[in-house]
């Protein structure tokens, strides 16, 4: 019991962890809070599971599919909504409240457009619904399979982060975007990058949840909700911090559904973001940093 | 001069539902019930510029507190435990976000409805067992706006008062910048916290005083987000830091959505998204402000509208 528990939670964690990443990419880096992130991830989980039941498409050839799309996507909606915002704000703090308010409002024209396409039933499907047995206890291969996806995702990300040119560079706009320009560095074009890449982890966390939860249309404020939960225990722009605080949330939610209460999840998650809040608002692991 | 003004405007607000049907009662409560709301929102959230998502929260707090206690209390006693309860949630809200920037803040509310709709979903079934109550007081709908009227008249009242008041003027210092705040003095977590228990008990008694409107009550009807995104939105619309800007803002929004509402109910959720964006973008400071430009620029034939952005972010 207590071991599957583990795993289960482990498995659930990664995926949030994916989940905050892209949302911590777009407010670290963008500085777009964007309260519609869950909306963009269920958009992909629909669109996952349509060309799953229709076509007969994998998920794992979905994620191919749904990623770019994710990536297309944030980089529209940053140049035609977040641009002007941008521009309007001149660099000022008016810009947080501005797009706090704007994704809120997009929020519900994508949560209305879900609700009129798909309808609000919970949907799932089964891919790869079967036991697989890791010391002495089974877990589902769909799980696993997201679990490791999630895992390599993220230290990719990361390593393209701490490695390359592009990641540094992005990395200097998170910290500095007053002065990322005076070296050379494009913060405009940079920032849409990061609001993009964030649109395409939102995707590819939305096609690994689908694998194995169900979903609805109107699940999207809860998974926003938690990446920002993450995303704060983490710390702003902290890609490791966000991956441990990811999995930290996991296993929190699985054990509390476990062996306490399944309706009490959220208030256990909410317990540990105000816990966070009051003992190390900065994250649990200082500063923001790369 | 203005009392009395204020007042027999407030008299002839208190004789409609003698003039229109029961329809237009209901109406009214809707309408005054969403002034109230705008206004107290934009008390605290207007001058600080912190957006709290979270108005359903209280709203829905007080709305269940009358479901739970209608048989229990009279119902003056009721409204006051509402109140109590809705403070102190707002206490301990504000207590543990307040003190960080902004954005914590607007993340914690966000959530905070969901929270504590679950919350209450749980304990009912697991411990009540029972999902949905009565709501059995002998109040008509005209009683119900009565009310209201008394709360909303008491909410700009409070908030003209504070606009004067050191507080207020504390308060719009914050709003500009915390550290000059926080330099002349002004003790910032109090002053914030004072305003958001202050907006969030009148919130809770909306919740409160309309509920017996619904005689039945669960938690999915009375935590409904729609109600916390219409009054950011009532209140963006007019102007979140003027007076009367909130009460601008809410009676024509309040008629369109009843219309569109009932015209488009699929589609509802979709045309508020897009209106609230058509909002944020073409009138970033509300219907009064861009009226005064308007005419400003009309007299002086140039334009004095908002300061250029000094620079931009990029080349």
């Amino acid at each position: 019991m207590f071991l599957s528990t583990l795993f289960l939670g482990l498995v659930l964690g990664g995926t949030y962890a994916l989940l905050a990443l892209g949302l911590s990419l777009q407010y670290g880096i963008a500085r777009i809070m964007n309260l519609a992130y869950g909306e963009f991830m269920l958009l992909a989980c629909f669109a996952v599971t349509m060309m799953f039941t229709s076509w007969g498409l994998g998920p794992l050839w979905g994620l191919l599919v749904v990623v770019p799309l994710g990536y297309a996507l944030g980089w529209i909606i940053h140049s035609v909504m977040m641009r002007p915002l941008i521009k309007r704000s001149g660099g000022g703090g008016r810009l947080e409240v501005d797009t706090i308010l704007a994704t809120f409002g997009l929020l519900f024209v994508v949560q209305g457009l879900m609700l009129v396409t798909f309808g609000s039933d919970f949907t799932s499907y089964s891919y790869l619904d079967r036991g697989i047995g890791i010391l002495g206890t089974t877990i589902a291969a769909n799980r696993l399979i997201a679990f490791v996806v999630s895992l390599a995702l993220g230290f990719g990300l990361y390593a393209v982060l701490i490695r390359t040119r592009w990641g540094r560079a992005l990395r200097a706009v998170a910290l500095a975007p007053g002065s990322a320009y005076l070296v050379g560095i494009d913060v405009n074009k940079l920032g849409r990058q990061g609001f993009a890449l964030g649109g395409a982890l939102a995707a590819a966390g939305g096609a690994l949840v689908s694998m194995f939860q169900t979903f609805s249309a109107t699940d999207g404020v809860v998974f926003t909700m938690k990446a920002l939960i993450v995303v704060i225990m983490g710390g702003v722009g902290n890609i490791l911090g966000a991956l441990i605080a990811g999995l930290l949330l996991g296993l929190a939610e699985t054990f509390v559904a476990a062996f306490i209460d399944p309706g009490l999840t959220m208030a256990a998650t909410y317990t540990m973001f105000l816990a966070v809040l009051l003992w190390r608002p900065t994250g649990l692991f200082g500063k923001a940093g790369g | 001069m203005m009392y009395i003004l204020s007042a027999l405007g407030l008299a002839a607000l208190a004789v409609l539902p003698m003039v229109f049907g029961d329809y237009g009662t209901g109406m009214l409560v809707g309408l005054a019930g969403y002034v109230t709301l705008a206004t107290s929102w934009a008390m605290f959230s207007g001058p600080t510029r912190y957006i709290s998502l979270a108005t359903v929260a209280f709203f829905g707090v007080g709305a269940y507190t009358v479901a739970v206690l209608n048989e229990v209390l009279p119902y003056p006693l009721v409204l006051l435990a509402a109140a109590g309860i809705g403070a102190t949630m707002a206490l301990l809200v504000g207590l543990s976000t307040l003190r960080l920037a902004g954005i914590y803040f607007v993340i914690f509310t966000f959530g905070l409805a969901e929270l504590v709709r679950q919350l209450i979903t749980w304990f009912e079934v697991n411990v009540t067992g029972t999902l949905g109550r009565y709501i059995f007081l002998d109040l008509e709908a005209k009683h119900i706006y009565w009310q209201l009227l008394a709360l909303g008249a008491a909410t700009l009242a409070l908030s003209a008062w504070i606009r004067r008041s050191r507080l207020g003027l504390a308060l719009r210092v914050i709003g500009d910048d915390e550290t000059v705040a926080a330099h002349s003095g002004i003790n910032l977590a109090r002053t914030k916290l004072v305003l958001f228990v202050a907006s969030s008990t009148i919130i809770t008694l909306v919740g409160a005083i309309q509920a017996p409107r619904w005689v039945y009550v669960e938690p999915s009807i009375v935590f409904n987000p729609t109600v916390s995104f219409l009054t950011v939105i009532m209140a963006l619309l007019g102007g979140a830091t003027r007076l009367w800007g909130p009460l601008c803002g809410a009676v024509p929004l309040f008629l369109l959505f009843e219309w569109l509402s009932a015209r488009f109910p699929d589609h509802f959720s979709i045309l508020l998204g897009l209106m609230f964006m058509a909002v944020v973008y073409a009138l970033p400071d509300g219907v009064l402000a861009a009226l005064e430009r308007f005419r400003h620029r009309g007299k002086e034939g140039n334009g004095t509208s908002a300061p250029k952005p000094a620079k931009e972010a990029n080349a």
